[in-house]
C-alpha cells in the first residue's frame, strides 16, 4: 500500500532529526536546572552542595542582575523602536519607484550579513572613536566637542550598533509585506474615493499590523542574547553599563567560574525568551494553518 | 501604487532611497576605503575619503601572517559543515513532514522552531563544561555539532516550505508512471527540489559564518574561524585599523556576495513564514 | 486487457465517508464516465482505483485480480490529472519517455515508442521543448502522450478538459474519445460536466454524496432516470419539476418535463405563465417562465420564436414524456 508505506518511511526518516533536537534541547537544560541548583564553582572543584534555590534567590536579588535586566530591556526596547521605526518608512520609500530600486535595497540590507565582531568593531574604531573616528570629526567640525562614546554612553552606543545590524531584517520583513498588499484592494479603495493618506491609515497600516509583530517577536528573541557585540566593545563595562543577562551570565560562568550562579541566571534567560517564544510559535502556527 | 507616477514622485524617491541607502552602507563603505589606507592615514584626523595613497599592503600583510588563512579555513570548514550535515538531517525530516504529514506534523514543526528560540545562553554553562571533559573544546568538530544544532531548526523549515510548494500530483505521475518512492526522490523531487536546497543552503552558511555566540565562547586559536579572530582586534594591543579593515572586508566579502543573492530566502528563513 | 470491477468499495477520511459502498463493472475496451456534482467523490473514486489512496473497504480487481494491496506504480494503469502534472525539468520526450524507462525498457524502444504517441498527438515537433514553453492544450497532449505510450490496462483521466477554453475544449473531447477508440483501451474519466459525460461516454456513472446513483448508456440515463437526482442532473437546462396536486393529478408525488419537451404553439392541456426571461440563441430558443403556483417553468423551443419578456405563454408538456416519481424520489416506470 503506497500510502501506508510512505507513512512508515516518513517516520523513520523524520527520527533523527527529532532524536537529536530533542537531546539538544533536554540535555544541556536539565543539566542546567541540575548545576542551578548546586553551589558548584570552578575555582573550587570539588566543593559542590546542593543548595536548592539559594542560587536563585542569589541570583535574583543580586544588583548585578536587577542592573542586567534593566539594561537587557533597555537594549531590546530601544533597538525595537530604533529598527521599526525607521524601518517603517525606509520600506514606504523603497515601495516607491526608485530608479536603481535593486542596488539601494542591496544596500540597505548588507548590514545584516557583516559579522557582528566587525560590525562591533567598525563602530567603535572607525566611527565612533572619541580622536580618530568619523564621527568625532564631524563633531569637531561643526565645532562641537566629540562623544566619548564608550565611557560616557556606552550602552546608547551598543544600541546604535545592533540597531544599526538588525534594522535591515525590520525594512526587508515590512517592504515583503507592503509588496504583498493587493494591489486590487488599493484600486477599489481609489475607485471608492479615499485619498492616499486614507489608503494608508486604513489599508497599508493594519496590513502592517501583523508583520510588525512578527519583527518584535522575532527580534526581541534574537536580541535578548546580544553578545558579541558587547564581549567585543566594552566587555559589558564600564562597571555593569553594557551587561545584559546574557554577558551577566557568561561572565558569571566563564570569568568568575561560578556555575551554580550561573545556570541559574542562564534558566532566567530561557524562561524570559520562551514567553515571547510562546505568542511567536502562536503566530506561526496560525500561519501553517493557511 | 497609484498610476499616476509623476517624474517628480521619482526623482524625490530615488534621491531619497539613495541617500538613505548610501547612509546604511557608509560603515561598510568606509571600512573597506580605510582597508586600503596604511595606519598612519587610518587614524589621522581629518579623514580623507578618496584622495589617499591607496595601498594594498595591508591586505598583503593579512595573507602573509597565515594566521588569517587558518582562521578562514576553519571558518570555511564550520560553516560548510555544519550546513551540510544540516541538510542531510533534514531534507528526510523535511520530506517525510511535508509529503506524508500526519495530525502532529504541525506540532513537531512548532517544536522544533521553538528550539531555535532559546537562548544559547541558557545552557552556555553545561555545554562548556561537557566540551571541555571531553576535550571538544576549540576544535572545529565540537563547533561543527553545535552549528549544525542551532541551525537545524532553520534549515528543516526551508526545506518543508520548499518541499510543500512542489504539486502533489507531479509526484502521483511518477508514481502512476511506475517509480517507486526511492526513484520517484531522484528522478522527480530532487530535481524539482534544488533551487530550494541551493537556497537554504546559502542562508544558513550565512549564518553559520556569523554565528558570535558558541564561535567566541568555544574556541580560542586551533579552531577559531573569523568571527574570533576579528574579535582578537579589539584588544588595545590590536588597534591596528587599517589591517582590522582589510581582514574585515576580506570576512565578510563572500557573505555579502551570497547575501545579495539570498534575500527572499532571509524572509522565508527567518521569519518562519510567519510573514509572505 | 482493462476489465475493472469494484466490489463494495468505501473510502473514509476519519469520520467522513466520502464513498458509502460502490458495485460497479466496466468492460474491457469501454469508455467510463463519472459524473456528479462537487464533492461528490467521483475523483476519490478514481483515485482509488489508481491506488493513490487507500480503500476503507471493499476490493478492486483488474482483470479479476484484487489489487487492493497493490501500488499505484504495479497497477498497470495510466492517469491523466487535471494540472496535466508534467514533469517540469523534463522535456516532452523525457516526460513521454519516463514511465518507459521507469520500466527498464531499452533505449531505442523508447525512443521508438515515444515517437510513435508523439506523431499520434502531433507533438513530434516540440518534443525537446520544455513544458513551459507548451501552450495549455500542448500540455495536455503531453500529458495524454505520457499516458498512452505505456500501453495501460486502463486510462485514467481526472477532469483533463477543465483548463482549456472552450473552443478547445470541444476539439479536444472529439481527440480524446477518438483515440480511445483507436486504441480499445478501457477509460475512466472523471468531469463535472454533463455535455462532456453525454457525448463521450459509453456508459455513464452518476455519482452523489459517495452512492452511484445509476449506471448506464447516456440515452438510458436521459430517457430512463432512475431517481430525482439523475433526472436533473443529466440534461440541459434541466429537467423542470413540479410537486403538489399538479403531480397527484399524475399519481405521483413529483412530475417532471425536460424543456426540450414543451410546445408553445400547438393546443393542448398545458400551464400558463408570464415569460421573465426569454433567451435568443438563433438555434433555440429558451424561455424562463412564472407559471404561477407551480413555480418557474424553463422551455427550451427549437429556432427563433419572436416571444419576449412579459408576453404570455402557454407551454404544453408532451403528454408522453412526463416523467414519474415517488415520495422517496425515485422513478415510477409506468
Amino acid at each position: 500500500m503506497a500510502t501506508k508505506q510512505t507513512q512508515v518511511l516518513a517516520r523513520t526518516l523524520l527520527s533523527p532529526a527529532v532524536l537529536l533536537l530533542f537531546i539538544w534541547m533536554i540535555v544541556p537544560l536539565a543539566l542546567t536546572i541540575y548545576f542551578s541548583l548546586l553551589h558548584y564553582s570552578l575555582l573550587d572543584p570539588g566543593s559542590e552542595s546542593f543548595v536548592g534555590l539559594e542560587n536563585f534567590r542569589y541570583f535574583l536579588t543580586d544588583p548585578a542582575f536587577l542592573a542586567s535586566l534593566q539594561n537587557t530591556l533597555v537594549l531590546v526596547g530601544s533597538v525595537l523602536l530604533l529598527t521599526i521605526g525607521l524601518g517603517i518608512p525606509i520600506a514606504l520609500l523603497l515601495d516607491q519607484p526608485v530608479v536603481g530600486r535593486n542596488f539601494v535595497r542591496l544596500m540597505v540590507i548588507a548590514p545584516f550579513f557583516v559579522m557582528p565582531t566587525v560590525s562591533a568593531l567598525v563602530w567603535k574604531n572607525l566611527l565612533m572613536h572619541p580622536v580618530s573616528g568619523l564621527f568625532a570629526w564631524i563633531a569637531t567640525s561643526l565645532g562641537l566637542t566629540p562623544v566619548d562614546w564608550f565611557t560616557d554612553a556606552p550602552l546608547l552606543a551598543i544600541i546604535f550598533i545592533v540597531a544599526w545590524q538588525w534594522l535591515p531584517f525590520a525594512t526587508l520583513i515590512l517592504l515583503t509585506a507592503l509588496q504583498s498588499l493587493d494591489e486590487e484592494q488599493k484600486e477599489a479603495a481609489e475607485m471608492d474615493g479615499a485619498s492616499a493618506l486614507s489608503r494608508f491609515i486604513y489599508l497599508t497600516v493594519p496590513h502592517l499590523a501583523r508583520p510588525i509583530t512578527v519583527v518584535i517577536l522575532i527580534e526581541t528573541i534574537f536580541l535578548l542574547t546580544v553578545f558579541a557585540e558587547i564581549f567585543v566593545t566594552t566587555g559589558g563595562g564600564p562597571g555593569l553599563q553594557t551587561t545584559n543577562i546574557a554577558f551577566l551570565v557568561y561572565s558569571q560562568a566563564l570569568i568568575q567560574f561560578d556555575v551554580g550562579s550561573a545556570s541559574a541566571g542562564g534558566l532566567v534567560a530561557v524562561v524570559i525568551a520562551n514567553i515571547v517564544a510562546f505568542f511567536l510559535v502562536r503566530i506561526v502556527g496560525r500561519n501553517l494553518e493557511a | 501604487m497609484a498610476r499616476k507616477v509623476t517624474t517628480a514622485n521619482v526623482v524625490v524617491s530615488t534621491a531619497g532611497a539613495w541617500l538613505v541607502g548610501f547612509l546604511i552602507f557608509f560603515p561598510i563603505l568606509w571600512m573597506v576605503l580605510t582597508s586600503f589606507k596604511t595606519e598612519l592615514e587610518a587614524f589621522a584626523t581629518p579623514p580623507s575619503f578618496l584622495f589617499f595613497h591607496w595601498t594594498t599592503e595591508n591586505y598583503a600583510t593579512v595573507q602573509e601572517r597565515s594566521d588569517y588563512l587558518h582562521h578562514a579555513l576553519n571558518s570555511i570548514i564550520i560553516a560548510g559543515g555544519s550546513t551540510l550535515i544540516a541538510l542531510l538531517i533534514a531534507v528526510p525530516a523535511a520530506w517525510s513532514m511535508a509529503f506524508s504529514p500526519t495530525k502532529r506534523t504541525k506540532d513537531v514543526l512548532l517544536w522544533m522552531l521553538s528550539t531555535k528560540m532559546m537562548p544559547p545562553v541558557g545552557v552556555l554553562v553545561p555545554i562548556y563544561l561537557i566540551y571541555k571533559n571531553v576535550g571538544l573544546l576549540d576544535t572545529r568538530a565540537g563547533l561543527i555539532f553545535i552549528l549544525c544544532l542551532g541551525n537545524l531548526p532553520i534549515v528543516i523549515w526551508m526545506l518543508f516550505t520548499y518541499f510543500k510548494e512542489i504539486p502533489k500530483d507531479i509526484l502521483e505521475a511518477a508514481r502512476m508512471d511506475g517509480a517507486t518512492i526511492g526513484r520517484e526522490l531522484i528522478y522527480v523531487l530532487t530535481p524539482m527540489a534544488i533551487p530550494g536546497l541551493a537556497s537554504t543552503l546559502l542562508l544558513n552558511l550565512i549564518l553559520a559564518w556569523n554565528e558570535a555566540f558558541w564561535t567566541l565562547n568555544l574556541s580560542t586559536l586551533e579552531a577559531a574561524p573569523l568571527t574570533t579572530f576579528i574579535a582578537s582586534y579589539s584588544s588595545p594591543e590590536g588597534l591596528f585599523w587599517a589591517r582590522l579593515s582589510a581582514a574585515s572586508t576580506l570576512a565578510i566579502a563572500p557573505i555579502l556576495i551570497i547575501g545579495w543573492f539570498s534575500q527572499k530566502q532571509l524572509v522565508r528563513g527567518l521569519t518562519f513564514g510567519a510573514v509572505k | 486487457m482493462g476489465q475493472i470491477t469494484l466490489q463494495g468499495v468505501q473510502k473514509a477520511f476519519g469520520p467522513v465517508h466520502i464513498i458509502k459502498g460502490a458495485d460497479l463493472d466496466i468492460a474491457d475496451g469501454s469508455f467510463v464516465v463519472f459524473v456528479g456534482p462537487s464533492g461528490c467523490g467521483k475523483t476519490t473514486l478514481l483515485r482509488l482505483i489508481a491506488g493513490l489512496e487507500d480503500v476503507t473497504d471493499g476490493k478492486i480487481l483488474i482483470d479479476g485480480k484484487n489489487v487492493v494491496d497493490v501500488p499505484p506504480a504495479k497497477r498497470g494503469l495510466s492517469m491523466v490529472f487535471q494540472s496535466y502534472a508534467l514533469y517540469p525539468h523534463m522535456s516532452v520526450r523525457g516526460n513521454i519517455a519516463f514511465g518507459l524507462k521507469m520500466a527498464g525498457l531499452p533505449k531505442d524502444e523508447i525512443n521508438r515508442k515515444v515517437e510513435a504517441a508523439a506523431a499520434t498527438l502531433n507533438l513530434t515537433p516540440y518534443l525537446d521543448r520544455k513544458p513551459r514553453e507548451l501552450s495549455g492544450g500542448q500540455r495536455q497532449r503531453v500529458a495524454i502522450g505520457r499516458a498512452i505510450v505505456r500501453e495501460p490496462k486502463a486510462f485514467l483521466f481526472d477532469e483533463p478538459l477543465s483548463n482549456l477554453d472552450a473552443a478547445l475544449r470541444v476539439q479536444m473531447r472529439l481527440e480524446v474519445t477518438r483515440l480511445q477508440k483507436q486504441l480499445a483501451t478501457t477509460a475512466i474519466y472523471v468531469t463535472h460536466d454533463q455535455v462532456e459525460a453525454m457525448t463521450m461516454a459509453d456508459k455513464i456513472v452518476v455519482l452523489n454524496a459517495g452512492k452511484i446513483e445509476q449506471y448506464g448508456s447516456p440515452i438510458e440515463l436521459y430517457q430512463r432516470p432512475a431517481n430525482l437526482f439523475v433526472a436533473g442532473f443529466i440534461g440541459s437546462p434541466k429537467m423542470n419539476f413540479i410537486t403538489g396536486d399538479v403531480a397527484g393529478q399524475h399519481n405521483a408525488a413529483t412530475i417532471g418535463v425536460r424543456p426540450e419537451h414543451f410546445s408553445i404553439d400547438g393546443g393542448g392541456q398545458g400551464w400558463s405563465g408570464k415569460v421573465m426571461v426569454a433567451e435568443h440563441l438563433g438555434s433555440d430558443t429558451f424561455l424562463y417562465v412564472d407559471a404561477g403556483p407551480i413555480g418557474t417553468l424553463t422551455a427550451r423551443c427549437e429556432g427563433e420564436k419572436g416571444v419576449k419578456a412579459g408576453d404570455q405563454i402557454t407551454l404544453v408538456p408532451d403528454p408522453n414524456r412526463i416523467y414519474r416519481f415517488d415520495a422517496n424520489g425515485n422513478a415510477i416506470f409506468a
